[in-house]
């Protein structure tokens, strides 16, 4: 552990310390998987971090914390990732 | 037994004695944007890393706001950082000199004071340095060159303390001293290597990371000034300790305050930086005179040294304190500092507001007003036009 002294302002990482922010989606990507080719693009660019590699290393989102950006969509050359309207 | 301290002496001009300090200070990331009157410093420490005096990244940035900010990042990383400015680089670093402040980054900056726009001017005054008076940096002032270079070896030490853990600014007046040729007594390497030692306390920590500059509610935002005002006050004790440990070293007394002849002096000025000097010659002037006068010097000004003001002047019959910058709409920046530290008792106290934007003061000018306090005819604020 790193030796911060008292009253320097830090933070440590910690997944949903914010909430679940995945509710705020509007669009949610959905990956067709027959399309994508793993060159895990949409792992890199996506801002909240919320696309981990599966074991067999096609990608997967995690939709509680998913904002629906939709960078990722953008970003596949396949175009692997479609946004898909949240219907409620 | 007297103790014979051999000494080095080198005849230098203010900005070179600074750089000089910090090639002995060996930080590793240096960003300096050029300004009038801290040119010729940048320039000097140009020249050691170039000729590798100096083993430092030199980076050269677009503006005083990126300056500050890549010191800001180095030192957040471990490293021992310097920046310096003035007037306008520095109004136009003040975002970045919140951010260091707030996040309690160890830095060392210097502050070639200069007044501020509009008139443009070059010339000197203090409205540049005490304008950043609530960032949460340590203020430090210099009367002279020699004082310059020896509070910027003690401002590293002093930042970088894991009692303090502040950034620290250290003023001197543009010109008067930056590029005033004077006597300067340097320490050996070896003995800056003892005083200051590398720096410990680093954030990153690739197995236990941390994220800086966060967001904090307001319950942690409060908390976390208040730690911010803790640090501050606990600094005092601990610039005292570094002085006079600096002291032992280097035969020059340190302290957060001066007190020339002040100890049974009936009437005391009060200044901060270069004109101090002035002040003394007019304190053995008026003392010829027959007027029991003395001065207290402000050598730092962040964290305000009340309890050793109050000390002082306590008992004073009057005290006039010289301000080199102004808060418009309410008086004397310093006059204000000392009122609020004699709260409660009934020291009499007068602002005089002079040398602005360069104006010429000299110890005739101290006289004079003293002259008038003694006669009854100063007014409780008198600028000198």
């Amino acid at each position: 552990m790193i030796n911060v002294p008292e009253g320097i302002p830090i933070a440590r990482p910690k997944i949903g310390s914010a909430g679940k922010t995945g509710l705020w989606r509007v669009e949610r990507p959905e990956i067709h998987y027959d399309k994508c080719t793993k060159c895990r693009l949409c792992v890199l660019y996506c801002p909240e971090n919320t696309i981990d590699l599966l074991e067999n290393l096609y990608p997967q989102i995690d939709y509680n914390y998913c904002k629906g950006c939709g960078v990722c969509a953008q970003v596949c050359p396949t175009k692997a990732i479609e946004m898909v309207k949240e219907v409620k | 037994m007297v103790q014979v301290l051999k000494k080095k002496a080198l005849a230098l001009v203010g900005n070179h004695a600074v750089a000089y300090a910090v090639k002995q200070a060996k930080p590793q990331v240096l960003a300096v944007y050029p300004i009038t009157p801290q040119t010729t410093m940048l320039e000097k420490l140009s020249e050691y890393v170039s000729s590798g005096e100096l083993k430092a990244e030199m980076i050269r940035v677009e503006s005083e706001h990126s300056a500050m900010a890549a010191v800001y990042g180095a030192a957040l990383s471990g490293a021992r950082v310097f920046t310096a400015t003035a007037s306008q680089g520095l109004l136009y670093m003040t975002e970045m000199i919140y951010w260091a402040g707030g996040q309690r980054v160890p830095i060392v900056a210097a502050v070639a004071t200069r007044a501020i726009a509009e008139p443009w001017t070059i010339w000197d005054d203090h409205q540049d340095f005490m304008s950043k008076r609530d960032a949460i940096w340590i203020q430090m002032m210099a009367e002279n060159v020699q004082e310059a270079y020896d509070l910027t070896l003690q401002a590293f030490r002093i930042s970088e303390d894991e009692r303090v853990i502040l950034p620290v600014m250290m003023g001197f007046d543009g010109f008067i001293l930056t590029h005033t040729m004077e006597r300067v007594e340097v320490l050996e390497d070896h003995e800056v290597d003892s005083f200051l030692p590398p720096r410990k306390f680093n954030l990153i920590d690739f197995s236990d990371p941390v994220g800086v500059g966060p967001i904090a509610q307001p319950d942690e935002y409060m908390r976390i000034r208040f730690e911010a005002m803790k640090a501050m006050e606990r600094s005092k004790s601990v610039i005292e300790e570094i002085m006079k440990e600096y002291e032992k070293l280097s035969g020059r007394k340190y302290d957060l305050v001066e007190c020339y002849k002040c100890e049974d002096a009936k009437y005391i000025f009060v200044t901060i930086g270069a004109w101090s000097g002035d002040a003394k010659v007019a304190v053995d002037r008026l003392r010829n005179e027959g007027i029991e006068a003395g001065l207290l010097k402000i050598r730092v000004f962040r964290p305000f040294p009340k309890e050793k003001v109050q000390e002082y002047l306590r008992s004073a019959k009057g005290v006039i304190v010289f301000d080199r910058a102004y808060s418009f709409g309410s008086g004397g920046i310093l006059a204000n500092e000392v009122k609020a530290s004699l709260y409660g008792l009934q020291t009499p106290v007068y602002s005089v507001i002079a040398g602005l934007g360069g104006k010429d003061v000299r110890p005739l000018h101290f006289q004079k007003v003293m002259e008038d306090l003694v006669n009854e005819k100063l007014e409780e604020e008198r600028w000198i036009l």
